[in-house]
């Protein structure tokens, strides 16, 4: 066995109060690594993960101090070097991947400028050998043309590529290490699945040691060779990847595991109930014990050690109990036949030109959204599901009143139009569509009570006030299951679950008919979102209300919706029952969007397109996947917009290509697109 | 807001910018009363002597005790500029939060127009209206609360945006609220705690507008003791007692930096407060 690059030691670190009292982000952790070997780093916020890799690094974030245990660093004691000393370690060894590349790549400086500026700080070469090595850093991100890459400056490159700029810029420094911290979680799943890939390959390559941070199990089954489990500043499980998620040993893990909504099966994934202990405060039993499903009195007596398994080590006394597999609730939706709200031919724009270009004969620009045309039955949920820049949030907006539309219709059930937007609106009209949105954070006022927040639309729409008021609230509340004294309490004493109950009750506070969800999980942890699932499907069943259900998550959106349409480039590729446009024959796009889907198991690998696509604004005329397309046709694509080919039961999909055709090339490997289809989508 | 108060005075410039400032606010509330001499009673006997037992900060030109001019000196700033800050506050923080929130074209129109004022030398223009409309609290109350009360509008309407920009807002937006619950309910309890330090910045810079108008001659009127006109005064002699500018310029200076400094821990103070809030 090699010598581990990093190891830290039964660290502990956190705050210290001005009475001395110490509150611990991190509680004993020890974790090793070697080089060319990835760590995967898993939890849920809160849970330290992020602390922790940086604390392997020797980095501390301001305010915080290491009460007990090192951090070796290629054998340095970091916390015990000076600053100075542990700034050059870091600077010439470690190299840290954040968030967002956008912004930490310098935006008045071009991409081969910044990697020179890191070269001539890390290494002692020349300006033509720096040059040069530039131009090998970009191609070994493998960004296609690396010599032009070089003069662009980051805004001219996708968030992709700027992800990988930014690791080219690490390199640069001849790091040792690489700490990337959630460094896809802003992107698109096909992009993401794309820097995985790269990110896989390129540790195997370069024989770096690779920390990677995520609260997604999907994204560590592919990067990571082992994963480490946070919970509440512990870990809970530590161990091989594939026997992590294959064989789970603590409750945690499973729960997790399970709380995942998956792509091939449909239904509501298990909860986990609770929250985890507040950070820093004292443990004295199994911190997961409040949770467990199988917990015992032994688990309250102390904090259980962590235990050596044959494959790694696991913090839990009966982790041999394999417990209740946890069962997916499968929805019973009440669907009648009635519509509850019809988009026709809808086209919403944002941009209008001026009058002067419209002088000199220039024209609108292409739509946002175009021929957006379905419908939504009393008490059914259509998903709509696309990567960022599809027009999903858009056609949402619309519905809301906050965008107007440009052309066709939009109508709720007994024929009221909702063409204007919100100031054109009665008070009923508003009443009967609301909107819950994706942050519960910001769409709650910060400064006012969750009484104040709930009373409000009370107040505007059955003009309830003061006891009847509070009455309504109480009952909302408990609708959501948030006990009545929350009414006193500010969203910033609520945890993001919490507040996304709010949010749900807000919404329903109005009685409405249609309620719009505006990716309303994707800001919670997964366990938390299984259980804000369960609460939108069971307030449906019990209110009758309809949902549109905007997610970019596929599984999410197969978990809870009778029907999806899928979009693209503000365009619908394929809409119908949820059960046949996630099988066979799918729309190429619809096909390239699932098999960039990440599941939690390190058996199954994405089928890529061969590069990311990057597109700005939907082509003119013709199909909007047109320049993506692995299955192009020709001029036809280019030329003409695809028809709507019925395949029964409302199943729609708009492309010109016979659905035989589709069924078979959903055989075919989708690897072999040609590469100019592809470099053509990039210019 | 004892908890504020204690963490406003957790810091040592908090500590010191609170002292200043109740104390020259203490000061000049009970003047009269602590004064040894009448501030405006000439002594032909007793023209300027230099500090002395008697005479703690000396005397002036007309036999005047300094340090009872001193004492007294503040009291038409202070209340002719804290008036103004909070007239200005008022409306400024009133336009700001409307245009942050209207935003568009009503909000394009008016900012040309603020930009149009803040561009103005204003000390000149306060000159001419006040040359105009006369000397005195009901001319620069108004003046100098407008021409602040633009400076407010500004920065309180770019803060608006961001709030507006907020799903909250944008979720009352849905709902159909009216412009005022809006602006009422949503926008300004985000923006009450900056509308306070802005003012309280404000009111320190009229501080000095309004010593500079009295040195000017336009702003209190003698034989009133202010500290401008204190300065104007005896400028002539600064060489040789200096005494009758140095103490009301060490007055002045020290309510102007009292402020600053509160106002930047009240700031800190409740960014901080709501840092922790987020925290836990």
């Amino acid at each position: 066995m090699t010598k581990p690059l990093i190891k830290i030691d039964d660290l502990s670190l956190g705050f210290t109060a001005r009475d001395g009292r110490q509150a611990p982000i991190l509680r004993g952790v020890s974790l090793e690594l070697r080089a060319g070997e990835t760590l995967g780093i898993v939890g849920e916020s809160g849970s330290g993960k992020s602390t922790v890799a940086l604390a392997m690094m020797g980095y501390l974030k301001s305010g915080l101090s290491v009460f007990r245990g090192n951090a070796f660093f290629d054998g340095h004691d970091m916390f015990s070097l000076p600053e100075k000393e542990r700034a050059r370690l870091r600077g010439s060894s470690i190299a840290l991947i954040p968030q967002n590349a956008g912004q930490a790549l310098t935006p008045t400086l071009k991409i081969g400028q910044q990697i020179d500026e890191a070269l001539r700080l890390h290494t002692d070469l020349d300006a033509s050998a720096r040059a040069g090595r530039v131009i090998e850093l970009l191609s070994r991100v493998r960004l296609p043309s690396p010599e032009d890459m070089a003069l662009r400056y980051p805004h001219e490159l996708s968030g992709g590529q700027q992800q990988r700029a930014a690791v080219a810029m690490a390199l640069a420094g001849n790091a040792k290490a690489l700490l990337l911290d959630e460094p896809t979680t802003g992107l698109d799943v096909t992009t993401q699945a794309h820097i995985l890939e790269f990110l896989r390959h390129l540790a195997q390559e370069m024989g770096v040691a690779m920390i990677y941070v995520s609260h997604d199990l999907g994204v560590i089954a592919r990067v990571a060779d082992r994963v480490a489990v946070m919970y509440a500043g512990q870990l809970a499980e530590e161990g091989p990847t594939r026997e992590v998620l294959r064989a789970p040993q603590h409750p945690y893990t499973r729960g997790l595991l399970a709380s995942i909504p998956r792509l091939g099966e449909p239904g509501i994934p298990a909860s986990m109930p609770g929250v985890p202990p507040a950070v820093g405060s004292e443990l004295t039993a199994c911190a997961f014990a409040d949770r467990c499903d199988q917990v015992r009195p032994e688990c309250r007596q102390s904090v259980p050690a962590l235990l050596e398994t044959p494959h790694g080590r696991v913090r839990c006394l009966f982790s041999n109990d394999p417990g209740q597999p946890r069962e997916t609730t499968i929805r019973d939706p009440q669907i009648k036949d009635a519509r509850a709200l019809t988009l026709d031919q809808v086209a919403i724009s944002y941009s209008k030109i001026g009058w002067f270009d419209r002088l000199i004969g220039k024209k609108d620009p292409t739509p946002t959204v175009e021929r957006a045309t379905f419908g939504l039955k009393k008490g059914e949920t259509l998903g709509l599901v696309g990567e960022s820049g599809s027009g999903k949030s858009t056609i949402l907006r619309a519905i809301a009143g906050l965008v107007g539309t440009q052309d066709g219709s939009v109508t709720l059930s007994d024929g009221e139009s909702l063409a204007a937007p919100v100031n054109g609106r009665d008070r009923e009209t508003l009443r009967r569509v609301q909107m819950i949105f994706q942050n519960a954070d910001a769409s709650l006022n910060p400064r006012q009570t969750i009484g104040e927040i709930l009373a409000t639309p009370l107040r505007l729409y059955f003009g309830l006030k003061g006891d009847d008021a509070r009455k309504r609230a109480e009952d909302l509340l408990e609708a959501v299951r948030l006990p009545a004294r929350y009414l006193d309490r500010f969203p910033g004493q609520l945890s993001g679950g919490e507040k996304q109950r709010v949010g749900v009750a807000r919404a329903f506070a109005a009685n409405p008919e249609v309620t719009l969800c505006d990716e309303v999980t994707s800001a919670l942890d997964v366990s938390v979102q299984a259980a804000a699932l369960a609460l939108l499907t069971r307030l449906q069943k019990e209110n009758g209300s309809s949902y549109i259900f905007v997610s970019h998550d596929l599984a999410v959106v197969r978990a809870v919706s009778d029907r999806v349409a899928v979009l693209y480039q503000g365009r619908i590729c394929e809409i119908g029952p949820s059960a046949q446009v996630y099988a066979p024959p799918y729309h190429p796009y619809t096909s390239t969007l699932m098999g960039a889907v990440l599941e939690p198991d390190p058996d199954t690998a994405p089928a890529l397109l061969a590069n990311d696509m990057t597109e700005k604004s939907p082509p003119a005329k013709g199909c909007p996947f047109q320049r993506c397309c692995p299955r192009h046709m020709g001029d036809v694509c280019d030329t003409e917009v695809p028809p709507a080919r019925d395949l029964g039961t409302g199943h729609l999909i708009h492309c010109h290509m016979l659905p035989e055709q589709l069924v078979r090339s959903a055989d075919t490997s989708v690897d072999q697109v040609p590469e100019e289809a592809a470099e053509n989508a990039m210019a | 807001m004892l908890k504020l108060l204690k963490t406003i005075v957790s810091r040592p410039s908090g500590a010191i910018g609170l002292g200043l400032t109740v104390f020259h606010i203490l000061m000049a509330l009970c003047a009269p009363w602590i004064a040894p001499f009448d501030p405006t009673a000439q002594n032909a006997d007793a023209i300027l002597i230099a500090p002395s037992a008697q005479h703690w900060m000396g005397t002036d030109t007309l036999g005047r005790d300094v340090f009872s001019r001193v004492l007294h000196g503040g009291r038409l700033a202070i209340a002719v500029t804290f008036s103004a800050a909070v007239l200005a506050t008022l409306w400024g923080g009133f336009a700001g939060i409307f245009f942050g929130t209207v935003g568009g074209r009503v909000d394009e129109y008016s900012m040309r127009i603020v930009d149009a004022f803040l561009s103005m030398p204003w000390l000149l223009f306060l000159l001419l209206i006040i040359s105009i409309g006369g000397a005195g609290p009901v001319t620069i109350i108004p003046t100098l609360g407008f021409f602040y009360g633009v400076a407010v509008l500004r920065v309180i309407r770019g803060a608006a945006m961001q709030v507006a920009a907020r799903d909250f807002v944008t979720a009352a937006k849905a709902r159909g609220e009216a412009l005022w619950p809006i602006l009422s309910r949503e926008m300004f309890p985000n923006l009450s705690d900056i509308l306070l330090v802005e003012g309280a910045m404000r009111w320190s810079w009229m501080l000095l507008a309004f010593s500079s108008l009295s040195f000017l001659g336009f702003g209190a009127t003698p034989p009133t003791p202010d500290w401008g006109l204190m300065v104007a005064q005896e400028r002539g002699l600064l060489s040789t007692a200096p005494w009758g500018v140095f103490w009301p310029c060490v007055a002045l200076s020290s309510l102007i930096i009292g402020i600053n400094l509160l106002a930047d821990a009240v700031g800190k103070a409740l960014g901080l407060d709501r840092a922790t809030a987020i925290a836990v």
